[in-house]
């Protein structure tokens, strides 16, 4: 039983990595990445926000939205499949578990609140975790996994980005060619980073 | 003479010359050949005999037992080949050799088997060179730098990471991924985040995987298909080794002098230690980087070992076979202690070496879709050597604030 779920965690993580194998959450994860402190801090909120909505959602979906759920209030409300409401629900859950972080961090971390910005409420709209709950749906996860699911998927983000920033941060000094700094040189990396990740394709514990 | 040709010919490419926009071609021809004129005029420089150039040759001149010993192991594999019944080589190298009667099926002739072997070395070399050096130029002339040599060991490797029957088209787009993608536009030598040579051999790797997957054959010879012993071992498991393989029997000693089907420079261990040697002793590669993937892989072998499996086979290979295999010990050797793209603190030298150690024996070990994960490890802690530093240099600067402040 472990291993499934030593199993599960690495193919977040490494092998299934959200942003080098699935290029989920581009944007926060090409605009926050110019410097470490920063991405590690957002990278560490999504994976806060990740291991709150992937298993809050599973219990919305099995407790109300999947066919049958509903009969615990009426006999007739089993024939109800609600399940075509899933996009609009999680991403009602996403954005409500955001805010919640977000105010939670202009208590406790001011710095971290300041630093993030604009990208903290776009967490929202990141789809790395909206990608993560359609996964969850998708595969049958039950809440124990959907717990390690969103945690390791967190994980490998946090750890992408935080290598990019560092690449990136090395690349201040370096002589570019005009055309690519910035944004092209970074989607290049992400392609590198991307092919060094396939290392993983195909693991199996 | 050569110094006052080269001089007679220097305003030509100097300020307001007629080829002036060609100046690093003649930049780069005459440092080859003189040492370099230019001093600093300011403060902080270091009289060294030793500038890149010379650190550069002392890497190749570390290749060459590698580059000898592979040449030659091509053409004895393929020998080996063809003196079994019914194989004949239909290759346009094998019909040149033959034309000029050389002893093709013959692997106790050093000699024809060396021919052998360079037949299909050079014309790699030569097509690694000319492309990439087409690029390298061009980008010089461009972007108004000079031509830099850290492409000679680019070059140089390219030829010693692939299979013996790559064709040349293949060769030739991945060393102009290596060069323009992995290197010139990050800013040239000096400044690239990952290996070129390696983007390179990744880059075939996962663009043409029918040819190099490192299960498809390796031999040069048409209609013969092998696999190396990686391959092999993956599929048999420890009963593969010491029994025969098609082409003689890969025991240990054979992996560890090197006379095993794979590629070009990476399959003598002995070759390569000698490279090793000399490159510890003049310093030039990071003994730590090689200590970090030496105790990774010893580590996580014991680990694979003590783990065990029965589904598995290469859970249970040891150590010592784990070393002599595959592109280990090139990798190692040549590729990890590349200093730019590995980390520049000591501390964190040592740390990328374990993770590349640790990583190789995870893909070896658990991945079932590649036998070989020496060059994606090494791609892998490239992307993370920057991070590595970051954190290395955050320790030691609060290390430093607790000594002082308190």
């Amino acid at each position: 039983m472990l291993e499934h779920y030593l199993n599960l965690a690495v193919k977040a993580v490494f092998v299934e990595n959200m942003a080098l194998a699935f290029f989920l959450g581009m944007c926060s994860f090409l605009a926050v990445s110019r410097k470490v402190s920063t991405s590690v801090g957002l990278g560490v909120a999504v994976t806060v926000v990740l291991a709150i909505t992937v298993p809050l959602n599973n219990l919305i979906l099995h407790n109300l939205l999947v066919k049958g759920a509903l009969s615990w209030l009426h006999p007739e409300l089993a024939e109800v499949d609600l399940s075509f409401l899933s996009f609009l629900t999680f991403i009602a859950t996403i954005a409500a578990v955001v805010q919640v972080v977000e105010m939670a961090l202009d208590r406790y971390l001011p710095a971290l609140y300041n630093a993030l910005g604009v990208f903290l409420p776009l967490i929202a709209v990141n789809c790395a975790i909206l990608g993560a709950c359609l996964f969850m749906m998708e595969r049958n996860y039950n809440m124990t996994e959907s717990v390690v699911y969103g945690i390791g998927s967190g994980i490998g983000w946090l750890l992408a980005i935080a290598g990019l920033a560092a690449i990136r941060e090395k690349l201040k000094f370096h002589n570019i060619p005009s055309g690519l700094r910035g944004l092209g040189i970074s989607f290049i990396i992400t392609g590198l980073m991307a092919i060094a990740f396939m290392a993983f394709a195909g693991i199996q514990l | 003479m050569l110094r006052k040709f080269l001089d007679r010919q220097a305003p030509l490419f100097g300020e307001g010359g007629r080829f002036a926009r060609l100046y690093p071609l003649y930049e780069a021809i005459d440092t080859f050949l003189y040492t370099p004129g230019d001093r600093t005029n300011r403060a902080s420089f270091v009289r060294d005999a030793a500038d890149l150039k010379r650190l550069m040759i002392t890497v190749v001149i570390a290749l060459v037992p590698a580059i000898l010993f592979g040449v030659y192991n091509v053409g004895h594999q393929a020998a080996l080949a063809l003196s079994q019944p019914g194989i004949v080589a239909t290759s346009w190298q094998a019909q040149m050799l033959a034309w000029l009667n050389v002893p093709l099926a013959d692997p106790d002739d050093i000699l024809a088997c060396f021919v052998h072997g360079l037949a299909y070395y050079l014309p790699i070399l030569l097509v690694t060179f000319i492309v990439g050096g087409v690029w390298e130029v061009l980008f010089a002339v461009v972007r108004r730098h000079e031509v830099n040599e850290g492409f000679l060991v680019t070059g140089m490797l390219l030829p010693l990471i692939v299979p013996p029957t790559i064709p040349l088209w293949q060769v030739a787009l991945a060393i102009s991924f290596g060069v323009v993608i992995a290197k010139e536009i990050f800013g040239g030598v000096g400044y690239n985040i990952f290996n070129p040579a390696l983007a390179a051999r990744a880059f075939l790797f996962f663009a043409y995987p029918g040819q190099i997957s490192g299960n498809a054959p390796w031999v040069a010879v048409d209609g013969w298909s092998t696999a190396t012993p990686t391959a092999l071992f993956k599929e048999q498991g420890l009963a593969a080794m010491g029994a025969d393989i098609g082409l003689g029997s890969a025991t240990w000693m054979e992996s560890f002098w090197g006379f095993v089907p794979g590629s070009i420079g990476e399959t003598s261990f002995v070759a390569i230690a000698l490279g090793a040697l000399l490159l510890l002793v003049t310093g030039v590669a990071s003994w730590r980087i090689m200590l970090g993937v030496l105790i990774g892989t010893l580590g996580m072998s014991l680990l694979f070992n003590a783990a065990g499996s029965t589904t598995n086979p290469m859970m249970s290979l040891p150590f010592h076979w784990h070393i002599v295999i595959g592109g280990w010990a090139f990798g190692t050797v040549f590729m990890a202690t590349d200093p730019v793209t590995a980390p520049f603190s000591q501390t964190g030298r040592l740390l990328y070496g374990l993770l590349i150690g640790v990583m190789v024996m995870v893909v070896r070990v658990l991945n079932p879709a590649y036998p070989e994960g020496m060059m994606l490890s090494i791609l892998m802690a490239n992307l993370f050597g920057p991070l590595i530093d970051y954190y290395v240099v955050q320790a030691h600067k609060k290390k430093r604030m607790a000594r002082y402040v308190a």
